[in-house]
């Protein structure tokens, strides 16, 4: 574990020591991050190595999962969010997530993106909630495509359209993190590109982690990555060393496809 | 000698049994002979044999047992002895049953001395068409199994052959419920085509007048609009009223809340709740809820409050009906992807909206066709209303009046001893069939709605 190099003066997110376990089963092993407030942050490594696990703890998603305990210390913005004083439904609102495949709800694509800022409260009337909506399809490159069919159904879009149409959904709460499972992993290269490009103009609006699958992705999106390996954090640093100039065997082992 | 339909049965399973070790046999020797490669293995072989041997003298057995004992009785009565018969009614079926129970061994005398001539006529007849059909049975068995046997060769493709067969058979089981159904729609309609020559259907469907009094002074009126309204008050509006909130927020525990050792115990009291014979909802409605409710409309100081009212029977009805909606729902709920609710919660919904804004409206159309199912099962139930809503055809929107339904109509028009072909008990058949059409039509749109529900998400 070498951290030495990190310049991250700021970090949006702290997570100390954390452990996660799947009843009997630890799935994640001492893991101690931080996440810049500016910075896209990759999570790379094989199948199965607790990437998405630890992603997940990050939001409190694993609350969902009956089973599951996290132990260790993850802060947004220095506040505890496993406290007891934490309200996960406002920790969401400020980390937000978009998943593997993409999920919009089987409602209108205007109602797709209003969801959230609807429960939250965000949009005091019908006019401002069409500010709201507008702008986060833009900030997602969606706009163009979608505003004059607002009202059709967000399920009938392509699989690229839908999953843009998560990322807008995320947006449009106005959360401070974009936590993004393999976001493109259900997409075809086209899709994939766009997903990429959406991140960039993204970058600095939120502080963005991404697990991804795709080690090319990892270094076109981000600057930092972390790899994962067998449930432990072997290496963390800026995406140009980690490709260029990893300190750590396994890592190279990974990312010159020996292994994973 | 007598025709023994089991043994016989188990003679030709017998002979296949040969068949099928002469048939595998012979294809391994003629493989072997030849030297050639068999096409389809030896066990195919065999079995197209047992199949050629037992499957038309297993046909022809069913055929005959149910035609000989009318072949034995028409020689019976050709006899001398017979011609001393009372030429019609019962005491001559009595008789004939008599003399056939003697002849055949199911007893050792004659209870009735009119038969005792009867008997020897009987015993030599039965005695003929037994050998006749043992005989032509054996004839089709051997004729089915050489024919097969002689067909064997090597490149014969028994394989395909047997393959065919067997889907056949597959074939005919999956068409025993379907043709039945059809079966029982043709009696129906036959029936009611006697009595809609009687009254016209439009009477039925839309007299407001409901009086199937025969023999009373005025004629008989068969408006049906008060049975179907009836039907239409318990089944499908006090029932659902009771059912439908309290079937879903069921389901919505039992998916969204409860802990898996809850489920495990409450789901299936819930299964066990929809074993419950009817008749005991019956009970329970007439004779607990029913005065009940009449005590308290008593109370409000409501008018005509009736111990049978139209209330009881459809609060009973609706918790019957519970656990099949909330069965409906929870699958229905259960179907939404697990990614629709992370999403939902990953952009900060409670549990509570995302149930209510997410999980519900995605599975709507899933308990809509649920709804429906429940609806067609409630105005086809028949013992709760028989016994708790009356029998008095009231058009009145008051539930705690007594009202009738279609079935506890039905029920009331063929209890008791009736003439087949009078219009009153003729207007039961009637009734079966629009209770019959409009259920079907009702499962017909819920299964296209939950189809298509299913294909949404795969």
């Amino acid at each position: 574990m070498t951290q030495d190099d990190l310049t991250i003066a700021d970090p949006k997110m702290k997570a100390h020591g954390v452990n996660v376990f799947y009843g009997e089963k630890q799935a994640i092993n001492d893991v101690s991050i931080d996440v810049g407030t500016d910075l896209v942050t990759a999570f790379i490594g094989p199948s199965g190595c607790g990437k998405s696990t630890f992603l997940r703890s990050l939001n409190r998603m694993n609350d969902t999962v009956a089973s599951a305990k996290v132990t260790g210390q993850i802060e947004l913005d220095g506040e505890d969010i496993y406290a007891p004083s934490m309200d996960v439904v406002q920790l969401r609102a400020r980390v937000g997530m978009v998943f593997q495949k993409p999920n919009p709800f089987p409602k209108s694509i205007y109602d797709n993106v209003g969801y959230g800022p609807r429960i939250h409260g965000l949009a005091p009337n019908k006019a401002d909630l069409d500010v709201i909506v507008e702008r986060a399809l833009v900030r997602a490159g969606l706009w163009d495509e979608v505003k004059d069919r607002l009202a059709e159904s967000g399920t009938a879009l392509s699989g690229g359209q839908q999953q843009r149409l998560c990322i807008a959904r995320a947006i449009a709460v106005d959360p401070e993190v974009i936590l993004m499972d393999e976001p493109c992993s259900a997409l075809d290269p086209i899709a994939t590109a766009k997903i990429e490009e959406l991140i960039h103009e993204l970058r600095g609006k939120y502080a963005i982690v991404i697990v991804t699958h795709n080690m090319q992705q990892a270094a076109r999106v981000s600057q930092r990555t972390a790899f994962f390996h067998l449930g432990t954090l072997v290496e963390y640093g800026k995406t140009t060393d980690i490709f260029t100039n990893p300190k750590q065997e396994r890592t190279k082992d990974y990312i010159t496809g020996r292994y994973g | 000698m007598t025709f023994n339909a089991a043994a016989l049965l188990l003679l030709i399973a017998g002979l296949a049994l040969i068949g099928w070790l002469a048939g595998r046999a012979r294809s391994n020797l003629l493989a072997g002979r030849a030297g050639a490669k068999l096409h389809s293995r030896p066990q195919y072989h065999g079995w197209y044999v047992a199949l050629w041997l037992f499957a038309p003298a297993a046909l022809f057995l069913a055929v005959w047992s149910s035609v000989s004992p009318a072949l034995i009785t028409n020689q019976v009565l050709a006899t001398e002895a017979a011609q001393s018969l009372p030429s019609f009614g019962f005491e001559r079926g009595a008789i004939l049953s008599d003399a056939r129970a003697v002849a055949q061994g199911q007893q050792a005398d004659v209870r009735l001395p009119a038969a005792a001539p009867l008997v020897k006529p009987y015993a030599d007849a039965s005695h003929k068409y037994a050998w006749i059909g043992i005989a032509a049975m054996l004839a089709l068995a051997l004729a089915g199994g050489l024919y097969a046997f002689t067909r064997i060769k090597p490149d014969f493709r028994a394989r395909t052959r047997v393959e065919k067969i067997v889907m056949l058979v597959l074939l005919l089981a999956s068409l025993v419920a379907i043709l039945t159904t059809f079966g029982i729609v043709l009696s129906l309609l036959f029936e009611s085509i006697r009595f809609f020559r009687l009254v016209s259907p439009a009477e039925l469907l839309f007299g407001t007048e409901w009086a199937p009094t025969s023999g009373a002074p005025q004629p008989d009126t068969f408006g049906g609009i008060p049975l179907f309204w009836g039907t239409i008050l318990i089944g499908a509006i006090i029932a659902m009223i009771v059912a439908i909130p309290i079937g879903m927020m069921t389901a919505v525990y039992l998916t969204q809340y409860a802990a898996p050792r809850v489920r495990q115990w409450v789901k299936p009291c819930l299964e066990i709740l929809a074993g419950v014979p009817t008749v005991v909802y019956g009970y329970f409605a007439a004779l607990t809820v029913a005065p009940a409710l009449r005590e308290f409309a008593v109370m409000l100081g409501i008018p005509n409050a009736s111990t049978e009212s139209a209330l009881a029977a459809g609060i009973v009805m609706g918790v019957m009906i519970i656990p099949f909606v909330s069965s409906m729902a929870d699958d229905s709920i259960n179907a939404v992807p697990q990614a629709m609710r992370d999403g939902s919660l990953a952009l900060g919904a409670t549990p509570n909206e995302t149930i209510r804004q997410v999980l519900i409206p995605a599975a709507l159309p899933g308990v809509m066709g649920g709804i429906l199912l429940a609806v067609s099962r409630a105005i086809g139930e028949t013992m709760i209303v028989v016994m708790a809503a009356g029998l008095s055809a009231n058009m009145t929107a008051n539930p705690f009046a007594s009202v009738t339904t279609v079935t506890a109509q039905i029920v009331k028009l063929l209890t008791g001893d009736q003439e087949f072909d009078s219009a009153k008990t003729l207007a039961a058949f009637a009734l079966g069939l629009v209770l019959f059409i409009v259920t079907l039509l009702l499962n017909i749109v819920a299964l296209r709605i939950v189809k298509r529900y299913r294909e949404a998400y795969e």
